[in-house]
């Protein structure tokens, strides 16, 4: 049987491109590796009655306009949001941080009232770089070295969006871009603890410290997101991530699609310079008149095309794509809900995200390491329960606590991750959380520590990369993944791409996926009848 | 009352570029320098009695074609010596040597390659740095020059220029990582990328400081006589173009009457008038220090607190009772101590906490070696540049220098065994004593760092990046303008043109 497009990957991405894909009328089949679907949006039951998010694990950047075309909240996806959260301090105090913008001032000033009245300015002049760049999230980027009509067409159109921007807004715009998330809060606040907090967005899954120029671009790409049109404010998925790529699978089956679990793509069949189908680890070759790869380009081209089908400067470029990972995780069953001292009880911030990084200053020596090839010897967490809000992931009274760590090397002192490196890794993060939570250790009922080589084994992620890419500007818009393909296609006819190796990159944000479903259908001359970027509030 | 046509605040190289150009179109231009001499960065020092060493620059990549024709430099007394080669030096002695595009040793061919296609975008950048910085708007620009220098931008092949757009703004490490493999090599040019910056090879915006660096020029150039040469050829084309410069007086502030800049008032007391005041002493100083917030509105005067200007050099002058031998290398290269990339971003880490890295990289030239007139008979002055010294010491500047000093000791008795027992005197300046001898912000040689944010149309802020300040009659003409400093002199050439199209 021959289907009109076979996608690769039944990570988010994947699931998005095959579910636009057959609302437009095509036949679609995804094929998936692993006997589950999801890719790293994937929901698992590790520890028996616990559901963990065992990858990602928070909900904002998902796009609306993809949640309302593909009809996902009637398949079951639901976002919860959360309270807030807290930075706990070496010294056991903490700066709690709240939904309600003031809140959150009132909090700031605890520590500093000059930065509570700077956070009103911050926020605003954040807001409005989210607002310029939003848009450009669900537009194809344009080739600025070729002068087709749809090239010239889209810098016309970026050209007015940058021209609606006043002068002085255009040069701060360009500024912020290029700066560090370091120096940017250095013009606004003065408390180490408030800039440590701020810090985190620009640092997360990158190859980048707080320091480095380009880290306050990262945290636009984190802030980018909404729940409940509040831009920049993170949720839940009740049921876990997996609830979304089970919401788009559902949504897909409705719409006449197939999906294959159990046996991945061996190689991409290629025929007189055409695509023409793949053929699976068991042998079983599934034909189709394109195919679509939501495997990073890395794994997509080294892995599984043959290089005599590719140009040899386009191998030469894919290889030298960066995909350095720098996160690790560890997933956490608790037999009751932890205590932090440095919280109130009853505090309300114990329910959104919690750091124990006090400053940037050691977020950057935890980069350093990275650097040198080690996992950080004081790394950064991001904490969550989920389960304090969601009871649908664990039984009464038992909890499921994620932690997002920074920075873990995609290969120790270049040598690949023993078992002993990682279990030294996740006791380093348990000794973190005890000091703040005293007594936490003897909650624990099962831990899973997941490093660069677990995500590359088990979701396919080259050097565990959670981005499939690393997010600097030669990596970004008409760069990525490589010069002159960065419109989703391939040097070979009829295969694209569409994962987070594409414009815009990645996050749970499934706009890779649908923009790559708009591009196969315009080179099919078919309407696309997808939402257009909703107007930003 | 004194007055005259222009004032010129500062006789950096920068400085005497504008007064120079100024005044060869008649006008009464005069110049005021703080320090008893002439040349800012150019200049010399006398570690020890006989010995005459760099002050703080030892060479320069090029000065300004502009400036070398315009003021006719030669018939001045500049001249130089033959370009330097560069030896990027090995600790065993298995050196490698590089003049232009050109390597020793297994990986030359790939280094002529990575230099050739660094060249070409450094050429097609280099007409940027005549230009004044563009508005963001539709009028008020002169789109001649500037459409031709993006057109030029434009005429690289479609491959080329989707990989300029691609390397334009990438980190300096992950180049020479994909593209070299010899590590010595790559040192070198991660050293060379982030020398006089606030960055590490692995910070994203670093290539760009290498392609500036290759447009000034592809190697080092040493003055005949040294920098004071330098400095003193400068200082007589400017008195020949009827500049009057003043050295041994600074200026206190500038004088505002009815919100316009109308001349100076000199630290001695004294007024100077003029219609026209031009500062190439470093937007900080000029916007905080000459004028102060009264005259400059809230925001502005604010923002140019934030003009960020971290030092990350120390320089190290040696006299030296004898010959030093770095394991064989030629004398009259520029000896760099960089061994790697990864080593360049660890001398990097710790100034970002206020720390002295254990072993610093570095760049060493010795003038001595290449003419009489420096040190006694068989004797040596040897003149280093020293990366990164931290720019907010936590010890204390006193401490984190006498740190400095024996970890740079350190690391050039590692390449040059013996060297120490030739030592006569020895002197380091911290980035906070460059700061306080030459009036660099931070000891910064860019009065502002060079760095991306800080560049073109935001250097060294959005409502003074071309030349003319929000105070009518103050203009800007230094390093922290565009596009930067280096002895060159672009900056202060600009500034003059800006002044003539505008204040005509």
């Amino acid at each position: 049987m021959s289907y009109d497009a076979v996608v690769i990957g039944a990570g988010h991405n994947g699931l998005v491109a095959a579910g636009y894909l057959a609302r437009a009328g095509l036949s679609v089949c995804v094929v998936e590796k692993n006997d589950w679907i999801g890719g790293a949006a994937v929901s698992r039951e590790i520890y028996p009655g616990i559901t963990y998010s065992n990858c990602s694990y928070v909900a904002s950047l998902f796009r609306p306009e993809i949640m309302r075309d593909l009809e996902l909240p009637r398949h079951g996806l639901q976002i919860l949001p959360y309270e807030g959260g807290a930075v706990f301090t070496e010294d056991g105090g903490c700066l709690g941080m709240f939904r309600d913008h003031d809140a959150n001032r009132r909090e700031f000033a605890r520590h500093s009232r000059r930065d509570a009245e700077a956070y009103d300015r911050y926020s605003r002049d954040v807001l409005r770089f989210c607002r310029f760049i939003r848009p450009l999230l669900l537009r194809t980027p344009p080739d600025p070295s070729r002068f087709r009509p749809r090239d010239l067409a889209e810098m016309l159109w970026l050209g007015r969006r940058l021209g609606e921007l006043s002068e002085r807004q255009l040069a701060e715009t360009v500024r912020f871009w290029t700066m560090s998330i370091a120096d940017f809060l250095d013009e606004y606040f003065e408390h180490p603890v408030i800039k440590g907090y701020l810090a985190v967005s620009a640092i997360i899954g990158t190859a980048l410290g707080p320091m480095s120029p380009g880290s306050a671009y990262v945290l636009l790409h984190h802030y980018m997101g909404d729940v409940d049109g509040n831009i920049g404010a993170w949720g839940y998925a009740r049921g876990g991530m997996g609830s979304i790529t089970r919401a788009l699978a559902a949504s897909f089956r409705a719409a006449g699609g197939e999906i294959r679990t159990g046996h991945g793509v061996e190689r991409i069949l290629v025929q007189g310079g055409r695509a023409v189908g793949v053929a699976l680890d068991n042998g079983d070759e599934i034909g189709a008149a394109r195919v679509i790869s939501n495997m990073d380009v890395k794994r997509t081209f080294l892995r599984h095309v043959d290089p005599d089908d590719l140009p040899g400067d386009f191998l030469r470029q894919v290889r030298n794509f960066k995909t350095r990972g720098s996160s690790g995780k560890l997933n956490i069953a608790l037999a009751s809900a932890p205590v932090f001292p440095a919280l109130p009880p009853d505090a309300p911030n114990i329910r959104g995200d919690l750091h124990f990084t006090d400053s940037i200053e050691r977020m950057e020596r935890a980069y350093d390491d990275w650097k040198a090839g080690r996992f950080s010897a004081d790394p950064f967490q991001d904490v969550m329960i989920p389960t304090l809000i969601d009871p649908t992931m664990a039984p009464s009274g038992q909890h499921y606590m994620s932690c997002f760590v920074q920075y873990a090397p995609p290969r120790i002192a270049g040598r690949d991750w023993t078992d002993a490196d990682r279990d030294a890794f996740g006791e380093t993060c348990l000794n973190q959380i005890e000091r703040h939570s005293p007594g936490f250790r003897d909650r624990v009922l099962h831990v899973e520590v997941r490093t660069p080589r677990e995500l590359e084994a088990e979701v396919g992620l080259t050097d565990g990369n959670i981005f499939q890419g690393e997010l600097t500007f030669d990596q970004l818009l008409f760069n990525r993944p490589v010069p002159g393909y960065a419109q989703y296609q391939t040097p070979i006819r009829d295969l694209w791409m569409c994962g987070s190796s594409t414009h815009p990159g990645g996050g749970v944000m499934g706009a890779p996926g649908r923009n790559a479903a708009a591009e196969v259908l315009r080179a099919m001359k078919r309407p696309a009848r997808m939402s257009e970027a909703y107007a930003v509030l | 009352m004194p007055s005259c046509d222009a004032i010129v605040i500062g006789g950096g190289v920068n400085g005497l570029a504008c007064a120079a150009r100024l005044a060869a179109t008649g006008r009464r231009v005069v110049l005021f320098e703080g320090q008893g001499r002439l040349g800012g960065g150019a200049g010399e020092t006398e570690p020890a009695p006989g010995y005459r060493a760099p002050a703080l620059a030892h060479t320069t990549q090029g000065l300004d074609p502009r400036l070398l024709a315009g003021l006719g430099l030669d018939r001045h007394g500049l001249a130089f010596h033959p370009a330097l080669a560069t030896t990027a030096l090995d600790p065993a002695g298995a050196h490698r040597t590089v003049r232009g595009g050109t390597a020793s040793g297994p990986d030359a061919a790939a280094f002529a390659a990575l230099h050739r296609k660094l060249s070409g975008f450094a050429q097609a950048l280099a007409p940027f740095r005549a230009l004044t910085p563009p508005r963001l708007a539709a009028r008020g620009n002169d789109w001649g020059p500037l459409a031709r220098a993006g057109l030029g931008l434009r005429r690289m092949g479609g491959a080329e220029f989707r990989e300029f757009l691609r390397m334009i703004l990438i980190n300096i490490h992950d180049v020479v990582q994909d593209d070299l493999t010899d590590d010595r090599l790559r040192g070198l040019i991660a050293f060379d990328a982030t020398l006089g910056s606030w960055l590490g090879p692995r910070s994203p915006n670093s290539l760009i400081l290498y392609l500036n660096r290759l447009s000034m020029g592809s190697d080092p150039l040493l003055p005949k006589g040294g920098m004071a040469a330098l400095a003193a050829s400068l200082a007589a084309a400017a008195r020949a173009a009827g500049a009057e410069l003043r050295a041994g007086e600074a200026v206190a502030r500038v004088l505002v009457e009815a919100d316009r800049a109308c001349g100076v008032v000199l630290a001695d007391g004294r007024d100077w008038r003029a219609p026209l005041v031009v500062s190439a002493a470093g937007p900080r100083a000029t916007f905080r220090d000459l004028v102060g917030p009264r005259h400059l509105d809230a925001g502005f005067f604010t923002r140019s607190g934030q003009i960020r200007a971290r030092g990350a050099v120390a320089t190290l002058t040696l006299a030296l009772a004898g010959t030093p031998d770095f394991r064989g290398a030629d004398l009259r290269s520029r000896l760099v101590i960089a061994p790697s990339s990864e080593a360049v971003e660890r001398a990097f880490n710790p100034g970002k906490y206020g720390e002295v890295p254990e072993a610093p990289v570095m760049e060493i030239v010795l003038p001595s070696a290449h003419e009489p007139g420096h040190a006694p008979e068989g004797h040596h002055v040897l003149s280093a540049l020293v990366q990164f010294a931290p720019h907010a010491p936590k010890a204390g500047t006193e401490a984190a220098r006498a740190e400095m000093l024996k970890t740079t000791l350190a690391q050039l008795e590692t390449h040059a065994p013996g060297l120490g027992s030739l030592i006569v005197a020895a002197e380091m300046l911290m980035p906070q004593d460059i700061a306080a001898r030459f009036g660099m912000a931070g000891g910064n040689w860019h009065h502002g760092e060079l760095a991306v944010e800080q560049m073109l149309f935001n250097r060294p802020l959005r409502d003074a990046a071309r030349y003319a300040t929000p105070l009518p009659g103050l203009w800007l003409a230094g390093a922290g303008s565009h596009p930067g400093g280096g002895i060159n002199g672009a900056a202060g050439w600009n500034a003059a043109g800006q002044i003539l199209a505008e204040a005509a």
